[in-house]
């Protein structure tokens, strides 16, 4: 075979493999990937998508996949916050005694923007005061920042004097029991509007 | 300050508390020439190291315009009018500065909205308990009002 035969050939080949490659990639890794779309959108992933780990208000490590299996609602804030946090957590456990026993297999997550005032045992005394079904988690800035990430909260500390409050996403987002995200709960959002959007995910 | 008007508030507020809107736990009233500051209620605080929020209904039943220009409380360093503020979904709270109250309004200061931040908490506030908040107006000056603690979990003192 002369030899511009067989480089032919061989382009041929290495075009074939290099675009099959690039389609594979586009596909699974690339901007056609269903988790990269999800990724690059503003809604936030399915729980099945997320990898982060927290540590609740027992002081256990848990994964972002152990929520999979129930109904699952979860608000971002801290417990500094003197105003809108112990209001949504009000008003999560005014949903759920609502809800009655259909809240018996849900997780319910407060999760801390402010990991380093709100330690597990800070999380522990403060959910105390909230619907029994209200976990809190912390972890490290960077597993704070890994959730956020998840979820698509932003965050931020805005020092005041000698103390800091911090900027946050305040709405609650209703999760189903495979992880598929459902909708989020505004803040100002009725009673009336909230339930129905939480017994829907409880229904799916 | 006329007397019929508190009358009536009175009236209003037995006629609410009959009904079952105002649980026994009844905010204390006060006014000061025209203006009236009401419904007054906060926060349980765990601790004093973080910060609690008070809030409060002001009606400025006179004919010009008052501004709220300063707050003392008795269990707090700092008492100033907070505002929360939601821009894409995201929660942001700061100083609101000198309330306006024009003529015949009134300013609620409810959750998610105004509110007293009350920084530097010399004392926990228990639920059960009540402590004094002063409020001074440029016009109708400073009126002391009683602020009964709720639970931290509450969200208002309506049932
Ligand atoms: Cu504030």
């Amino acid at each position: 075979m002369p030899t511009w035969k067989l480089l032919l050939i061989g382009c041929g080949l290495a075009l074939a493999i290099s675009t099959s490659l690039l389609f594979g990639w586009w596909q699974v890794d690339g901007p056609g990937a269903p988790e990269r779309k999800a990724r690059e959108s503003k809604l936030p992933l399915p729980i099945g998508q997320m990898d982060f780990a927290l540590t609740d208000h027992k002081g256990n490590r848990v994964q972002a996949t152990d929520w999979l299996g129930e109904p699952l609602l979860v608000f971002f804030g801290f417990t500094y916050c003197p105003d809108i946090c112990p209001t949504t957590l009000a008003d999560i456990t005014g949903w759920l005694e609502s809800l009655g026993d259909d809240t018996k297999h849900i997780n319910v997550a407060f999760i801390t923007v402010d990991p380093e005032r709100d330690t597990a045992e800070a999380m522990a005394v403060y959910i105390e005061n909230f619907h029994p079904a209200i976990a809190g988690y912390t972890g490290s800035s960077q597993d704070i920042a890994d959730a956020a990430a998840g979820f698509k909260v932003k965050y931020e500390r805005i020092v005041t004097g000698q103390t800091y409050t911090m900027n946050h996403t305040a709405g609650v987002f209703v999760y189903d029991a495979e992880g598929r995200f459902v909708s989020i709960i505004d803040f100002h959002e009725s009673r009336e509007n909230a339930v129905p959007k939480i017994r829907r995910a409880l229904e799916r | 300050m006329s007397s019929i008007k508190f009358l009536g508030a009175v009236i209003s507020l037995t006629f609410l508390m009959a009904v079952g809107f105002i649980s026994p736990a009844v905010p204390d009233t006060a006014r000061n020439d025209e203006v009236i500051v009401e419904a007054a209620w906060a926060r349980a605080s765990i601790g004093t190291s973080r910060p609690s929020a008070a809030y409060l209904t002001i009606r400025n039943e006179g004919d010009e315009t008052d501004v709220l220009t300063s707050l003392k409380a008795s269990v707090s360093e700092v008492a100033e009018v907070h505002a929360m503020t939601m821009t894409d979904g995201v929660a942001r709270m700061g100083p609101a500065g000198a309330v306006k109250l024009p003529a015949g309004h009134e300013v609620v200061l409810k959750p998610g909205g105004l509110h007293v931040m009350l920084m530097n908490l010399k004392q926990p506030l228990k639920e059960g308990e009540k402590f004094t908040l002063t409020l001074t107006f440029k016009g109708a000056g400073p009126i002391d009002v009683s602020v009964p603690v709720l639970g931290i979990g509450a969200s208002g003192p309506v049932q």
